[in-house]
């Protein structure tokens, strides 16, 4: 797909840009692993993981120079910088490092998130036929399948009081009569917001959706559909969610910023889903991501609390 | 507790950790009586492992005895000596139900890391870097091992540890490598490595009924070993042509079925050899398959190339020609442990094999730091080290 608009092209130039950034940041921690620990104040930073950082910005380089249009490059650019984020947090801790410069690296590295995120909402924009959403609505759509029966997966996931128990950032859901549901979701900044929703299709062994009622503070829905896969394979569960975040654009880049951009989130929402029912838990390792070392945790709350795991 | 864990590159340090407590209903904690350095520790050791951390507990190869259980654990008890296998599986995905458990697509926390390397997750190991889990390993006084009611195998009190603990990876593992063969009565196996794998591979080909084993090395107490002690043939490729020497040996038809027990560091002294070295050096390519392309070429006409060396990136100067051209098969894969850990504890308990023939150094857990060196720069002939804690 290819539209010649001039906000169409700018985005296009941005990401080019951005594709050069990415091959030369990736030349350089490749080339000089070691000069840029120092510069980054993390001197005892491992080689191999600065190297293979740099070889993923290369890669991820080259295929926006590919294809500057494709927004799927610059939302992997998003993705990486997530985990450089982490990777320069997990530094902030430790005596060996010089705060200063890590501290400098961090904002440096969140100024171009801004500019990737800019970027890759254009381009994603001009995917979905330029606006057939209104301005602000994101939406996230994503597919896993389920080693179990359909009508076992579907009881489940009907019952949204299960919700808490694999979805991150929901704290809660009370149901009551009338098919209306509360929520009480976790928010950037350690904030909470609360909505009411009302389930609006139910169809046995097939689908489940609800919407957000008029006044709430967050407008969203969601569709969740089920279908058995082919081959006794189980269950496909396609889980398709739309919300306009509290503060617009600026509420996305900053749900983004503290670790819940929603296309990752969902993703991982929808792993634990998976696990949860084909194992009955969700198995907790050590090192969650690369927050902590990959060694028992004095207090076990603190692994459970980094995996979001509600016990 | 007292626990092996990484500080870097080949930097190593025994320390003070929390001790592990169980987090969910099928895990179990494990006081360690025996555990091992694994040649694939050494890719970690190395520093060729990326997303690995600062203070990570080391070690996937450990048995000892069950001191606590989760609620959901009916198989096991307290007191009962497991050996548990190194791939975390939880028994109910679709992979583990077709015993593909290192394939397992629930036990990886870390899923979305591995995704981003390899498109896929595959299980979550112990103590094997944070894409593969972030599980603490098992070079420690304790460990906890998630799905108990799944891994882990109760072990005859008249087996020793030493005859029963690589269960838990290294001959499991080397007997995949034969089994992707498909030995038929006649063949010749060639098996490149004669490290600890590669040992247990020969002694595999053999009891899946191969005529001749040749092994390939260059340390001479290793190919004495594969010899004296696993019955192969061997050949050492600083001093002759592998290629040329394969095919003299065996009629000019080449072996049948080619094992790289080798992995991502090979060495090789002609100009390959420096070329990966130059390349893995700069980051061109992550690994040196140096054996693996020996292997390809040497493999006779239609025959199988089966890969359990380790391999964690990207590959150059990759023979695909040979492979599609002469019809071979490429196999390969981490060892599905549980699917193994049964049928290889009958055949040690029928002394069949005492897999204990591979051990060189005994040393305390408090020690590791120097198994870990002797290991790495194959001093004082070591070929395997035992850790007791």
């Amino acid at each position: 797909m290819h539209y010649e608009t001039r906000d169409g092209r700018s985005a296009e130039q941005l990401a080019i840009g951005l594709g050069w950034f990415s091959i030369a940041l990736g030349v350089t921690e490749l080339v000089a692993p070691r000069q840029l620990a120092r510069a980054i104040g993390m001197p005892d930073a491992s080689e191999t993981t600065l190297r293979s950082f740099g070889a993923r910005e290369v890669g991820n380089g080259i295929a926006i120079l590919m294809q500057p249009d494709r927004a799927a490059w610059l939302w992997s650019r998003v993705g990486g910088d997530a985990l450089d984020l982490s990777y320069l947090a997990s530094g902030l801790g430790s005596d060996h490092n010089e705060q200063g410069r890590v501290g400098i690296a961090i904002a440096a590295v969140l100024g171009v998130t801004a500019l990737d995120v800019v970027c890759a909402r254009q381009l994603s924009a001009r995917e979905d036929d330029f606006g057939s959403l209104p301005t602000g609505i994101v939406r996230v759509e994503r597919t896993t399948t389920i080693n179990r029966p359909v009508d076992e997966v579907y009881r489940f996931w009907k019952n949204f009081e299960n919700f808490p128990r694999f979805m991150k950032h929901v704290q809660s859901v009370e149901v009551f009569e009338g098919n209306r549901s509360r929520w009480r979701v976790s928010a950037p900044a350690g904030m909470t917001v609360e909505w009411e929703a009302e389930m609006v299709d139910d169809r046995e062994g097939e689908r489940v959706a609800w919407r957000s009622t008029e006044d709430s503070q967050v407008q969203n829905s969601g569709i969740v559909q089920f279908k058995a896969a082919p081959g006794a394979r189980g269950t496909e569960v396609r889980v398709q969610l739309e919300y306009i975040p509290p503060a617009g654009h600026l509420g996305r880049t900053m749900a983004w910023l503290f670790g819940e951009e929603p296309d990752q989130s969902i993703h991982e929402d929808l792993h634990r889903f998976k696990q949860l029912m084909e194992t009955g838990e969700i198995p907790l390792s050590d090192g969650y991501g690369l927050w902590r070392a990959a060694q028992p945790a004095a207090d076990p709350q603190q692994v459970r609390s980094l995996a979001g795991v509600n016990s | 507790m007292r626990a092996n864990c990484w500080h870097g590159t080949k930097s190593v340090q025994v320390q003070d950790v929390p001790d592990p407590k169980i987090l969910n209903a099928r895990d179990a904690i494990v006081r360690i009586t025996s555990t091992a350095i694994c040649g694939s520790d050494l890719h970690l050791y190395n520093g060729f492992i990326p997303t690995m951390k600062r203070g990570d507990v080391l070690g996937h190869e450990f048995m000892g005895e069950v001191v606590e259980l989760g609620s959901a654990v009916k198989n096991l008890q307290v007191g009962d000596r497991v050996v548990v296998p190194f791939p975390i599986a939880c028994g109910h995905c679709a992979q583990c139900e077709r015993e593909m458990y290192s394939l397992c697509e629930n036990s990886n926390p870390n899923a979305w890391m591995a995704e981003k390397m390899y498109g896929y997750s595959p299980c979550g190991i112990f103590g094997y870097s944070h894409m593969l889990g972030g599980y603490a390993g098992g070079q420690a006084e304790y460990a906890r091992v998630p799905f108990a009611d799944v891994g882990p195998i109760k072990v005859p009190d008249n087996l020793t540890d030493e005859q029963v603990l690589f269960l838990s990876d290294i001959f499991p593992t080397g007997y995949m490598g034969a089994e992707m063969c498909n030995i038929e009565p006649g063949d010749t196996v060639a098996v490149w490595g004669c490290g600890p794998v590669g040992q247990f591979a020969i002694r595999s080909a053999y009891m899946l009924g191969a005529e001749r084993v040749i092994a390939i090395d260059r340390f001479p107490y290793r190919m004495r070993i594969a010899r004296d002690r696993a019955g192969a043939e061997t050949i050492n490729y600083e001093e002759v042509d592998i290629y040329e020497a394969l095919r003299e040996m065996t009629g000019g038809r080449g072996p049948d079925h080619c094992i790289d027990a080798v992995g991502m560091e090979g060495h090789s002294p002609g100009v390959m050899g420096a070329y990966d070295r130059v390349k893995t050096t700069m980051m061109m390519e992550t690994d040196r398959p140096v054996a693996l392309r020996q292997a390809i070429l040497s493999c006779r006409s239609g025959g199988t190339v089966s890969v359990i060396g380790v391999y964690g990136g990207f590959l150059d100067k990759f023979p695909m020609g040979a492979i599609v051209n002469r019809s071979l098969t490429l196999r390969s894969g981490q060892c599905h442990v549980q699917r193994y850990m049964r049928p290889l504890l009958k055949r040690i308990e029928n002394g069949e094999i005492d897999p204990s023939f591979v051990i060189t150094h005994r040393m305390r857990l408090d020690e590791a730091p120097e198994g870990f060196n002797l290991f790495n720069q194959k001093q004082d002939d070591c070929l395997k080290v035992v850790l007791t804690p």
